[in-house]
């Protein structure tokens, strides 16, 4: 196809925001903006690719179950569409704390690309149009428009960028590589040049994928199998339990092995990421099966999880095992492994090279800093994964709709939400890698729990217009009977009577030797809220739907009650200096006594809040006094 | 995490033998602390006293008593850093206001960073904006100073003590954080034992340098003072005599003393950092040159220079090198082996010295004799009224720093024992990493280094994660 930019029209439509790619950023960028009521448009190169799920066939995990959950309590899709997609479930580290409890689910992909696309199809003020964006139109550092391939323009306020992997990607396994995005789709080669242009600084990132093969080729009985949650808890705050009580389809688990390893060694050579064929270092946290051999040198057999893509395909993906090496070693080296001795491939394991932002450049709103109305999200960014892109897309798509209602910006700082950490993280730090979440990387993750994202997050959603009000007034009064139950609770006296200390002893907990409250016995580790209900007489009956979740609540809050009250009062302190903002014509060079490298850094990164510059390395608190001083200097002027 | 609210304090005076020190506390527990260390008439307690007013009585420690002192207090929001404040007016001196500053944080309160009772009178809104260029500037140079103290001034073993700990804690960590990130891959069951085994080693670590604190500081504090001379003058045997050990190699050939020795001495409450150097003549011998640099190096960048000169020999060129080099510097000559035959005495030195820097200059000159014990206490005598005088600095800073680290390492300790607590209740991993992290962090504050991605690097370089 021949790319002309002389051959220029007019679209006469009128459309407030565009938002370009369809991927899991772009669709929730797109439901937010539209039901925000701004005339919405999205741009993908395939409207058979909408929410496509290139890589892992699942949602959720440690952390990334947690944003999905808030994504939800916000008012987002992905909740909801996983949980009507899912053909597996599980609740990650149950026997851990609450914290790091993390849902996630096996998803029929194609299912859920085709009712997320659906979901699309049917929002009012929003349209889907199939095409390649070539340009973003600005005048004065400010959005004007975009121009597509055949050179028509449409004309917008607001653009909201979420071109996933698609920018002049590049796919390759062994020598082969071709300029193709995710699955062999159409690459997006034009938008790069435009947003240099604009002055916006780009990197080159890579990841992988292993390769997809047929069921009908794989010999289970040598594998392990991995069932579901014999009871699934959904995503979404608004699917019902009774709902997702679905028969659910299995993985299996087996391993690699010495022979494994030998032909991944002696063909390391023949892999383009050895041979300097891809430049840089791939993700830490999702290493291919060469990276593994290659680093972990002393472990003797890797894990491998297969799992089903669909319930419509028999095709199977093959965690563990990303790779980009030639496809006769892949053959060879996924034929080692029990149970895939006559394993035939579908598609062939490889790694995709695509242009990214560097994620400093734009503010915690996710707008960019020097182009006004130009929003971002997802991989585009720097990240990585379904359930990161998807909280960003929201993100940029509600704060691109509350800037053209002239309303003030959006932002969950981190002891708000898993999402305020991501969007902190990628707007303050320089990242040489995508980045993904974990739950480490949350200060205060005993807060930030999936379990209590709707306690944390739906009034925001319900304030935005995302939440409508039955599912807000729903939350009050879950939020009121939780309160009233840990209060009645710790007024509860249990004596020493038969009846307890044989409900102790079964639970082998010591007898009690003298009366205590009901709180106090939920406190010890063995014991619980529902343990304990054969003693607890008065205990009151919650409304069905609700009944699970006051549960859980009552019980963790008294649980952790003491780790919860420390975390709180750390963020209390936190939250001193993240109010102190910095105005944003602050000239660092004037802010006399700033040690040289500080002021560099505070240049580079411009933090909006004093908290946001104390998380910039290289600054250090005397910096912070520092700024804390000059900035109250000159407010006063 | 350090905490924005909790107590801080600090000396406000210069660490120096003024006539008053004063002693400093802010913070929500600031009254609670004073009552419980505040003895004054008849039961008086100071949290029941109106804010402004100031209280005659005696800091106490159980039974001990520290100082007699005068308490100020001042409740919020009034007060310099807008939460409540105690001021307390001590007996000046090094150690009683040392030993005040040690009782409040021995009761609870925390020792002030740098500048940051400013830095909660901005929090607060409370700081007089004329001044606040100038304190900017301040907070700045006193933490660049902390910070070049903090890390340099740290004697090497225990850096590195310090760093392996920190090692350990770390890889835990980073094993229980990469297996709730990948519960499918890396498994945690049964790691408790381990754990257990290892905090039990790492709490006797922290144990016995937090003993060492106690004895000798972890940093070298006090005025550094080199002891110069010429071969065989009797430098070693000086300092063995202040030291009352032999420490020093003393013979009666000359040049025993190849390399600095370097000693803490206390001399009626005045610390010294003492170094024995060799002695300074021209030489062919490599060795001994080296230690001869070595020597001029240490005594140019010391605060005090002992001279020793051997009064039964005459000047020589030697000397005269040594009288050049001690020009503009605070010391003191002291004529040795007075008890022989004196060739040399004060007059001769002093003309020797107008000569060489034409200045007139008052060095003070004592006659001694190391192997007689004459003149010793006269040599005490003369460091005290140099440092009440003020010629010699007290390097506070150091100091401050000292009772840092001391507080930074118990509350490792009591993060560590909060863990070991935590697996005896079976609470779950998750709840360690908080507070092996913040031991972590309170091990780092001593070293000067901070967490940044060291968590999220350890984990992705030490275990393999799936997908």
């Amino acid at each position: 196809m021949k790319y002309s930019a002389n051959s220029v029209w007019e679209n006469k439509d009128k459309y407030d925001i565009a938002v370009i790619g369809a991927g899991h950023a772009g669709c929730e960028a797109a439901l937010a903006a539209a039901r925000l009521g701004f005339k919405t448009i999205i741009f993908t190169v395939s409207v058979d690719s909408i929410a496509l799920m290139p890589c892992n066939p699942n949602i959720g995990g440690s952390s990334k179950g947690h944003l999905v959950r808030e994504v939800d309590a916000l008012g987002g899709e992905m909740g909801k569409v996983i949980d009507r997609t899912f053909i597996q479930s599980k609740m990650l580290n149950k026997s851990k704390g609450p914290a790091v409890h993390s849902l996630r689910a096996q998803a029929d992909k194609a299912c859920y690309s085709r009712t997320m696309r659906q979901v699309l199809e049917n929002q009012s003020n929003l349209e889907i149009k199939q095409t390649e964006v070539t340009d973003i139109l600005t005048e004065n550092c400010k959005i004007t428009g975009v121009k597509i391939l055949s050179g028509g323009i449409y004309y917008v306020q607001a653009v909201i960028l979420c071109t996933g992997t698609y920018l002049c990607a590049r796919c390759i396994y062994g020598e082969v590589s071709n300029n193709t995005g995710p699955n062999g789709l159409q690459a997006a080669n034009h938008l790069t040049d435009s947003l240099k242009r604009l002055g916006i600084k780009m990197y080159r990132f890579k990841t992988g994928t292993p390769a997809r093969i047929d069921k009908r080729s794989v010999d289970f009985s040598k594998m392990e199998e991995q069932f579901g949650d014999k009871h699934i808890i959904p995503f979404s705050f608004t699917t019902n339990s009774k709902d997702v009580q679905i028969e659910q389809q299995s993985c299996w688990l087996t391993y690699t092995n010495e022979r494994t390893h030998e032909i991944i060694r002696k063909n390391i050579d023949r892999s383009p990421l050895f041979s300097g064929m891809i430049e840089g270092t791939g993700p830490r946290y999702c290493p291919s099966i060469e990276d593994k051999v290659v680093k972990f040198a002393d472990k003797s057999r890797h894990q491998v999880f297969i799992e089903p893509e669909g319930l419509e395909t028999n095709e199977m993906y093959i965690g563990g095992m990303s790779s980009s090496l030639p496809e006769d070693v892949q053959y060879d080296m996924y034929r080692t492994v029990p149970g895939l001795e006559n394993v035939k491939i579908v598609r062939n394991a490889y790694a995709i090279e695509y242009d990214c932002i560097d994620a400093r450049q734009l503010k915690p709103s996710l707008e960019f800093r020097d182009i006004e109305g130009l929003f971002s999200g997802g991989q585009f960014n720097g990240s990585s994964g379904y359930e990161e892109a998807a909280a960003q897309g929201l993100i940029a798509g509600i704060n691109a709709a509350r800037k053209l209602q002239g309303k003030e910006s959006i932002i969950l700082d981190r002891s708000q939400a898993y999402i305020g950490v991501l969007i902190d993280d990628l707007v303050t730090k320089e990242s040489h890698e995508p980045y993904r979440m974990m739950t480490s990387r949350a200060e205060y993750r005993l807060l930030l729990r999936q379990d209590n994202a709707d306690q944390r997050l739906t009034k925001i959603g319900y304030d935005i217009g995302l939440i409508s009000e039955e599912r807000y007034r729903r939350l009050l009064l879950k939020q009121k009977l939780i309160k009233e139950e840990i209060d009645r609770v710790s007024r509860v006296n249990i004596g020493t009577n038969n009846t307890v200390q044989s409900i102790l002893e079964k639970y082998g907990s010591t007898p009690l030797v003298s009366g205590t409250t009901l709180s106090e016995l939920i406190r010890r580790p063995e014991l619980s809220y529902d343990a304990l209900s054969k003693i607890d007489y008065k205990r009151p009956e919650f409304p069905e739907d609700l009944k699970e979740e006051i549960e859980e609540q009552v019980n963790i809050s008294i649980k952790y009650d003491g780790y919860i009250k420390r975390q709180e009062k750390q963020v209390v302190q936190f939250k001193k200096l993240e109010k102190k903002k910095i105005p944003d014509d602050i000239n660092y060079d004037e802010v006399k006594s700033l040690r040289i490298e500080a002021a560099q850094k505070l240049k580079e990164y411009r933090p909006v809040s004093i908290g946001q510059a104390s998380r910039i390395s290289g600054v250090s608190p005397a910096d912070i006094s520092v700024l804390l001083v000059y900035i109250s200097s000159m407010t006063n002027k | 995490m350090k905490e924005y609210n909790d107590t801080i304090a600090a000396i406000s005076t210069a660490v120096s033998p003024s006539g008053i020190g004063i002693v400093r506390m802010s913070g929500s527990k600031a009254i609670e602390i004073i009552d419980k260390i505040y003895k004054g008439k008849k039961e008086k307690r100071i949290s029941r006293q109106k804010s402004h007013t100031i209280h005659y009585g005696y800091i106490i420690d159980g039974d001990n008593m520290i100082d007699e002192v005068l308490v100020m207090l001042m409740r919020e929001p009034h007060t310099y850093t807008g939460e409540d404040t105690v001021e307390i007016n001590c007996h000046g001196g090094v150690y009683v206001v040392k030993r005040v500053l040690e009782t409040l944080i021995k009761y609870g309160a925390r020792p002030a960073e740098p500048g940051e009772f400013t830095k909660r009178a901005f929090l607060n809104g409370r700081l007089d904006l004329s001044q606040a260029e100038a304190v900017g500037d301040l907070i700045a140079s006193q933490n660049e100073y902390a910070l070049k103290n903090s890390i340099g001034q740290l004697k090497g073993n225990i850096k590195n003590k310090i760093n392996d700990i920190r090692n350990e804690i770390i890889y835990h960590t980073a094993f229980i954080e990469s297996a709730l990130d990948d519960p499918e891959h890396i498994c945690i069951d049964g790691y408790n034992e381990k754990l257990k085994e290892s905090l039990f080693i790492l709490l006797k670590e922290i144990e016995k340098l937090l003993t060492g604190c106690d004895s000798g500081r972890i940093m070298k504090e006090g005025i550094n003072t080199v002891i110069v001379g010429k071969p065989n003058a009797g430098k070693s045997s000086l300092l063995n005599k202040l030291l009352g050990e032999e420490r020093a190699i003393v013979t009666d050939i000359a040049g025993t003393t190849r390399d600095v020795l370097e000693e803490h001495i206390s001399l009626q409450g005045i610390s010294l950092n003492i170094m024995d150097t060799a002695g300074i003549r021209i030489t062919d011998d490599i060795v001994e040159k080296i230690g001869v640099d070595k020597a001029k190096n240490q005594a140019e960048a010391s605060d005090l220079i002992l001279y020793v000169i051997d009064s039964s020999v005459s000047l020589d060129e030697n000397d005269r090198e040594i009288l050049k080099m001690i020009q503009g510097k605070q010391a003191i000559i002291l004529l040795n082996k007075s008890d022989l035959d004196m060739i040399v005495d004060k007059d001769k030195v002093m003309k020797q010295y107008y000569e060489l820097n034409n200045e007139k200059n008052n060095i003070p000159v004592i006659e001694i004799s190391v192997r007689e014990n004459i003149g010793i206490s006269q040599l005490e005598d003369t460091l005290k009224y140099m440092f009440y005088a003020g010629k010699l600095t007290f390097n506070d800073e150091i100091y401050i720093s000292n009772i840092r680290h001391k507080a930074a390492l118990e509350n490792a300790y009591e993060s560590l024992k909060k863990v070991n607590e935590s697996i005896d209740l079976g609470m779950p991993e998750d709840f360690y990493s908080i507070d092996l992290m913040d031991a972590y962090e309170s091990l780092g504050s001593i070293t000067g280094e901070t967490i940044g991605e060291d968590l999220i690097n350890e984990i992705f370089s030490k275990f393999c994660m799936g997908k």
